[in-house]
């Protein structure tokens, strides 16, 4: 996770050097006294006694005026799904619909947490031991907390390592006291800083929000357009028919059959939804006026894609595929038994798992990518100290920020693409017979 | 550390609700679509691509018949002119003969009439010279009974003689 932090904080940095670098020498003696400054600040905390930190820790992120931009956090906060749809600053509510084990089902609207609707998502107010922390909802584990709505007075947020583990959490303060809070369960069994709580978040997310349009969005095209081949049946193809045609039968002819030989038509639903779908929320998440969600940079929506995957592979595996899993023929046992059967057992698993990670890291890394240029003119402009810094970090920033953009809007077709390819080649070779 | 690490990295987190919402939309969005949209638009594509198919096919069809049909043309219109040729060659062949043939003919009538009109002439000549002979006869009758009534008083010796002298006279 450091080193992800780091890397990302580094490419800024890196094409100041490159580019700048007289700027770089000018404004190098500032920036190392800000840095100190805030560095012995850090120390300080770490040090110090906890109490003494978090006396002064204690606020609500719209309340202190920052000096320095922190374009790892930014950029987090701009990728992860929050229960507010955010575009630019301004934040909509959206449902929730939460879970905690021992004390039920919640709904009700994320306006409730009375969140800055210029702001962070921080919401001012707790609800039913519910808060709203940058975005999202976390619950109160305290049980003696109150249950109805109350005012907090802000948020801390700090890493502890317990069992030789650093986490990060976050505590809310109210009345004095600090009440730690609990994130929603999370399937990545700890790898990545989350497990399995007590609190599950089913809300309507921006995440989910987006999907649910964009899903509706392309149902409605493409329910159009099967009418249209009905009602213009023996007539050329026109409007929106003409335009998806072209991709329609470029899946089914350049994916679909060759993959797939004589069962394509069985599949070729699965394939086409799968590339729409990806393609879709790829593109919307490229929109910065509508969001920019980024949903197919998240983790659990490619692991769902993935999972179905594996299981239409699973189950449409046939005896030919099964027994070169199981029992390579044309092979000496021993080495069945040692290496090629635990290898091809690892293959069926490993497969999934890098769909699923090739089409969130090429997401999420073109969203960080993006927001870090952007960040240029923040970083560049000390967050509205300096104008002059500001227009030449906008220099900077904007040309590249436009090839990046123009690189995403190719990575959106390629990771659609590839995805479905990887899929019907898996197919594939689950339903092929045998050949010899 | 509530300034710098504010936001975490939970884009890697799959968050239950995300997985619940993920596979309920992307399973409705699969099936729904694939059964009402994807599957009659392949169906559709499929029927044009065949119709497209067979219209072509059936296009080079007649294209073929076309030019079955035309050779045929060529053909009778080969077999017409030589038709014609022949009919012509014998209409001549035939006016040719009914000419010669009236030719012959004409020339053997012409022929005819030239050696009837020879006979009658001849007739006719062979009438008057004998009558200029019987004429002459008579007149020389006339003439030597005249002489021989003024010379000789004899009838008979003057009929001998006149007898004599007529058959001396050879008409040619």
């Amino acid at each position: 996770m450091k080193e992800l932090r780091s890397l990302v904080a580094l490419i800024p940095t890196l094409l100041l050097a490159v580019g700048f670098p007289v700027l770089l020498n000018a404004q190098d003696h500032q920036d190392t006294h800000e840095q100190n400054t805030h560095g012995t600040t850090v120390e300080a905390y770490q040090e110090g006694d906890h109490e003494d930190a978090e006396h002064h820790a204690c606020h609500f992120h719209a309340d202190v005026h920052e000096t320095i931009y922190d374009a790892t956090s930014t950029a987090y906060h701009h990728i992860s799904d929050a229960n507010v749809y955010s575009i630019g600053s301004f934040n909509f509510p959206l449902p929730c619909i939460l879970y905690t084990k021992g004390h039920g089902w919640d709904f009700f609207s994320s306006s409730k947490f009375e969140f800055d609707f210029f702001g962070h998502g921080e919401g001012r107010k707790a609800y039913n031991q519910y808060v709203l922390d940058n975005g999202a909802v976390k619950r109160i584990e305290d049980p003696t907390f109150p249950t109805d709505e109350v005012a907090l007075e802000g948020f801390i947020h700090q890493e502890e390592t317990t069992d030789g583990e650093t986490k990060e959490v976050a505590y809310a303060c109210y009345d004095g006291k600090h009440y730690k809070l609990l994130p929603q369960s999370t399937a990545d069994a700890g790898l990545f800083g989350g497990g399995i709580t007590s609190f599950y978040d089913f809300s309507l997310s921006k995440n989910v929000v987006s999907m649910l349009l964009i899903t509706l969005l392309l149902a409605w095209g493409f329910f159009s357009i099967a009418k249209a081949y009905k009602t213009r049946d023996n007539m050329a193809p026109k409007g929106l028919q003409s335009f998806i045609e072209p991709i329609f039968v470029f899946v089914q002819d350049e994916v679909a059959k060759p993959f797939l030989g004589p069962k394509w038509e069985k599949f070729l639903p699965l394939l086409l939804a799968l590339f729409f779908f990806i393609l879709g929320l790829n593109l919307f998440g490229q929109i910065p006026f509508l969001g920019g969600s980024n949903v197919t940079g998240n983790l659990a929506v490619t692991a769902v894609l993935a999972i179905i995957t594996f299981v239409v592979v699973t189950i449409n595996g046939n005896k030919n595929y099964w027994s070169h899993i199981l029992w390579m023929p044309g092979v000496p046992p021993i080495i069945k038994v040692l290496i090629l059967t635990p290898v091809e057992i690892l293959g069926m698993f490993i497969k999934p798992f890098t769909l699923m990670l090739r089409l969130f890291a090429n997401i999420t890394a073109g969203h960080i990518v993006v927001l870090s240029f952007v960040g240029l003119i923040f970083m560049f402009g000390r967050l509205g100290e300096s104008t002059a810094g500001a227009v030449t970090g906008a220099v900077v920033a904007v040309p590249l920020t436009m090839f990046i953009l123009a690189i995403e809007l190719l990575v959106a077709f390629i990771q659609a693409y590839v995805f479905i390819l990887l899929t019907a080649s898996y197919i594939g070779a689950a339903t092929e017979e045998a050949h010899h | 550390m509530d300034l710098i690490f504010l936001s975490e990295f939970t884009v890697a987190r799959p968050g239950i609700g995300m997985l619940f919402w993920t596979f309920l939309i992307f399973c409705l969005f699969w099936i729904l679509v694939g059964k009402f949209a994807f599957g009659p638009i392949k169906d559709a594509l499929k029927k044009r691509e065949n119709d497209i198919q067979s219209a072509l096919d059936e296009a080079k069809k007649a294209k073929d018949e076309m030019a079955q049909l035309s050779s045929d043309n060529q053909k009778l219109l080969n077999e017409a002119r030589e038709e014609r040729a022949k009919l012509l060659r014998e209409a001549k062949t035939s006016g040719d003969k009914m000419i010669s043939e009236a030719r012959d003919k004409a020339k053997v009538e012409a022929q005819k009439i030239v050696e009837e009109a020879r006979n009658e002439i001849e007739n006719q000549k062979n009438k008057a010279i004998v009558e200029v002979k019987n004429q002459v006869g008579q007149m020389s009758i006339d003439i030597a009974e005249k002489l021989i009534l003024q010379q000789m008083g004899k009838t008979d010796e003057q009929k001998n003689l006149v007898d004599k002298l007529v058959n001396d006279i050879k008409l040619s």
